[in-house]
């Protein structure tokens, strides 16, 4: 409650606005335990970065073992030490290796990651605020996804191995120290990470959802917002209904391993001998999970589909298509978000009725998913288009969105999925859709506000070689996943080489896990552009992509406060570009209808 | 502190954002306990469920939050009408009576060890832990309440709560209302499914 001695302060206000500029602030204050929501946007970007990395590189250690089942892998010892045994990769350590993989990218990188960063960052500058509702709740939502992340990362090195029940954690397997190593030590850190993670989120979530809703600048009403703040505050509310849910599946589960409860546990034996938890039912942990973790899905998505609106319209320069219609979309996906769960449990034995409306319910995400594929080609359609990186890798995400998307309509079917569920089609689907995708969206706010950020602009020619590299990697990666997991090749295996069925698909997994470590290697062209960009990159001026919104209004480099003087004042929707009879292809939201006579709609001229 | 003061003036909804923030955090409480209870009623369903009586003193307790609600409206009320030495004695009421419910919530699980319903080992039944776990989380919830009421007591003994100092007392109101709402949901809940 660091802030609650507010309203009488207001006198103070004032005087604090003007030393601005000058105000004290040490090391640890202006970096460290910073308050200001920039700084604690790059925080998360950071991290999200490092998370990315690790997250990638434990993938490429399974697709070793994947697309050279039969090798040894020797050269891996100083690096994985007794995870391997005469060159071969221990199988316990395999499951772990997907479960963090798992884990890693969906929670700490494409949740964390990509809200983190653009929500804190853009929304006050989007919206016109000083900063966040709260700046020690910020703050606070950062240091203890810090700490989540650092007994996350501690698990990796535990000698019994990370949690390995995969990254749904279903029980039993995940409840039973028994069961495998990762559920020992490993899975109890995962689930106090995740605890706290889940809290770091809601700290944050509280924050975006308070800050859209209260503190928008004058003139700045819901349907003046740019689509990026429409994303971020329907992601921020879907987080703050769905992660709760989490938080009680994973305390139960907490209660279950530690404490001899049997809410997910009944009727095991092993080795012969019954286990005492009588009454339990592990089903009732995936409805608990799913109920987040679907929603979960499109708290990855939806920022990824705020970014690539705003970028593709500005580099487009036309208006975004149906604006109201990308709000109207984003509104559905996100109701239907919390009732399609149990199309993750269509093999759960449960009732043939219940399933078929669930697949129903899931076939309608489909209407507001192709509203907004409609919307962003028809942004692009005839538009004066300018191919910078972060424009690429919007038009790399609607790719892959869409062929990700259209394999969703094949896999929310019920019947199909006895034939699918758990096998590479649905990893492909999945990578695509939500992973590569939300990826390709935060690569592309990357290089689109990268300059806001740091006052310096991304190399574009390695920005290029990023984006080809990794794009045509991603697409020889899944789309051959597709084809295995319609044979029938299951997730999750270790060795597939003992069936005779699989056996055929050695090649096609070699070449699957070359084109995954090319797409890795790529990521490093990003890193160094990155890191060498912050420091020596070409000084960006105050609008380097002549875009509408209000955070390119601050200078190039704002302090905290983000405007020196007064906060602008909006007076137009942020889609203004190429409008027919203005002096230039874009007005900015803070230039009012009289001073732009020329351009006015019939219906604007209410307003000069 | 923050550098950027926020106050009411500010504020599109005319709320204080700080106020709207502890609407939201309420939500995701709210949603945690749905949860719960939805996990309550789908485990139910599926058999194998020990019936048990309901420990008679969680309706004493219900009794003493919904009086404890009661002082800490008056006690927000005569922040209000700066009746200062009513606030503290009202709002060192309510920090007992929420005291007291947390014993009697505490005499409640004794009672339930004594009728054999345990929270985990042999014996357990999912119906007796859930019990422990409704009562347990919302008594955690009711302790960061306390905490509250307790940081709003103190700053009145140093004149901070008074008509023109309100949002703290304000926000420890709605907060403290919720807890005692939650747990009348709660128990008619718990009546209802047994």
């Amino acid at each position: 409650m660091s802030s609650t001695d507010i309203s009488i302060n207001q006198d103070v206000h004032h005087v604090h606005e003007e030393h601005d500029h000058h105000h004290d602030q040490n090391f640890f204050q202006k970096y460290i335990f910073s308050l200001d929501h920039k700084v604690i946007a790059k925080q998360f970007l950071f991290m999200g970065i490092l998370w990315a990395f690790i997250g990638g590189f434990l993938s490429i250690l399974f697709r070793l073992q994947l697309g050279w089942p039969e090798a040894t892998f020797t050269f891996l010892e100083p690096i994985l030490g007794g995870w391997v045994e005469n060159g071969k990769l221990n199988p316990e350590f395999y499951l772990a290796l997907v479960t963090m993989h798992g884990t890693i990218m969906v929670f700490f990188v494409l949740t964390a990651g990509l809200s983190g960063t653009f929500s804190n960052f853009l929304i006050p500058l989007q919206i016109g605020a000083r900063d966040m509702a709260s700046g020690f709740m910020n703050m606070l939502s950062f240091w203890i996804f810090f700490i989540s992340s650092i007994i996350m990362f501690f698990s990796l090195f535990l000698s019994t191995g990370p949690a390995a029940g995969g990254w749904t954690v279903y029980p039993p397997l995940s409840a039973l120290p028994e069961a495998i190593q990762g559920s020992g030590s490993g899975m109890t850190m995962w689930l106090i990470s995740m605890a706290l993670f889940i809290v770091s989120q809601l700290l944050g979530g509280v924050n975006y959802i308070t800050t859209v809703i209260n503190l928008r600048t004058k003139g700045m009403s819901m349907t003046k917002l740019p689509l990026t703040i429409w994303a971020f505050f329907l992601t921020a509310i879907v987080g703050l209904l769905a992660f709760p849910v989490l938080f009680s599946a994973a305390l139960l589960l907490i209660f279950d391993r530690s404490f001899g409860t049997s809410f997910f546990l009944s009727d095991i034996y092993i080795a012969g001998q019954a286990l005492t938890n009588t009454g339990g039912s592990p089903i009732l942990f995936q409805h608990l999970f799913w109920f987040l973790g679907h929603p979960e899905v499109y708290i990855v998505i939806m920022p990824a589909m705020g970014l690539v609106s705003e970028v593709i319209a500005t580099n487009s320069r036309k208006p975004i298509f149906g604006y109201r219609a990308m709000i109207g979309s984003l509104f559905g996906i996100t109701v239907l978000s919390f009732v399609v769960w149990a199309h993750h449990m269509f093999v759960t034995g449960m009732n043939p009725f219940l399933g078929s409306v669930f697949m129903f319910l899931t076939l309608i995400i489909a209407v507001p998913s192709a509203v907004k594929v409609f919307n962003w080609l028809a942004t692009i359609w005839r538009g004066n288009i300018r191919f910078t990186s972060a424009m690429m890798f919007a038009i790399g995400f609607v790719s892959l969105f869409i062929s990700g998307g259209l394999t969703g309509i094949i896999l929310g079917n019920s019947a199909i999925d006895i034939q699918l569920h758990d096998t590479y089609f649905v990893v492909a689907h999945f990578h695509l859709v939500m992973g590569a995708a939300a990826f390709f969206g935060m690569f592309c706010g990357v290089y689109h506000w990268f300059p806001k950020m740091f006052g310096r602009m991304l190399d574009e020619k390695l920005g290029f070689v990023h984006f080809w590299a990794t794009f045509i990697a991603v697409y020889l990666v899944f789309m051959p996943m597709h084809y295995i997991g319609i044979a029938g090749f299951p997730r999750r295996y270790y060795n597939w080489t003992g069936f005779e069925t699989f056996n055929i698909f050695t090649d096609l997994n070699t070449f699957i896990s070359i084109a995954a470590i090319l797409g890795f290697s790529a990521q490093f062209v990003f890193l160094f552009n990155f890191i060498y960009s912050i420091f020596r990159g070409r000084r960006a001026t105050e609008n380097p992509w002549h875009s509408n919104t209000l955070e390119w209004t601050t200078p190039v480099l704002p302090g905290h406060g983000n405007w020196p003087g007064e906060v602008p004042t909006v007076y137009r929707w942020p889609y203004d570009y190429s409008k027919p009879g203005a002096a230039e292809d874009y007005i900015p939201q803070t230039v009012p209808f009289s001073q732009t006579q020329s351009s006015n709609l019939p219906s604007e001229r209410d307003f000069e | 502190m923050a550098n950027f003061q926020i106050n009411d003036q500010d504020s599109r909804t005319g709320l204080h954002p700080l106020k709207f923030s502890l609407w939201l955090i309420i939500i995701s409480i709210i949603m945690m306990f749905a949860a719960f209870t939805s996990a309550y009623i789908v485990r139910r369903e599926e058999g194998n469920w020990l019936e048990f009586e309901l420990p008679t003193i969680l309706l004493v307790n219900t009794i003493v939050i919904v009086l404890s609600s009661v002082t800490m409206q008056l006690a927000h009320n005569a922040a209000k009408n700066n009746n200062l030495g009513l606030l503290k004695v009202l709002l060192l009421l309510t920090l007992g009576l929420g005291t007291a419910f947390l014993i009697g919530q505490w005499y409640g699980w004794v009672d339930l060890v004594q009728n054999n319903i345990y929270f985990g080992g042999t014996g357990s039944n999912p119906s007796g832990s859930f019990l422990y776990v409704l009562t347990g989380v919302h008594g955690f919830h009711l302790i960061t309440g306390l905490v509250f009421v307790a940081i709003v007591y103190f700053s009145s003994l140093k004149y901070k709560v008074h008509s023109k100092n309100m949002l703290r007392i304000q926000l420890c109101t709605v907060y403290w209302h919720f807890l005692g709402g939650l747990w009348v949901y709660l128990y008619i809940f718990l009546r209802i499914n047994h």
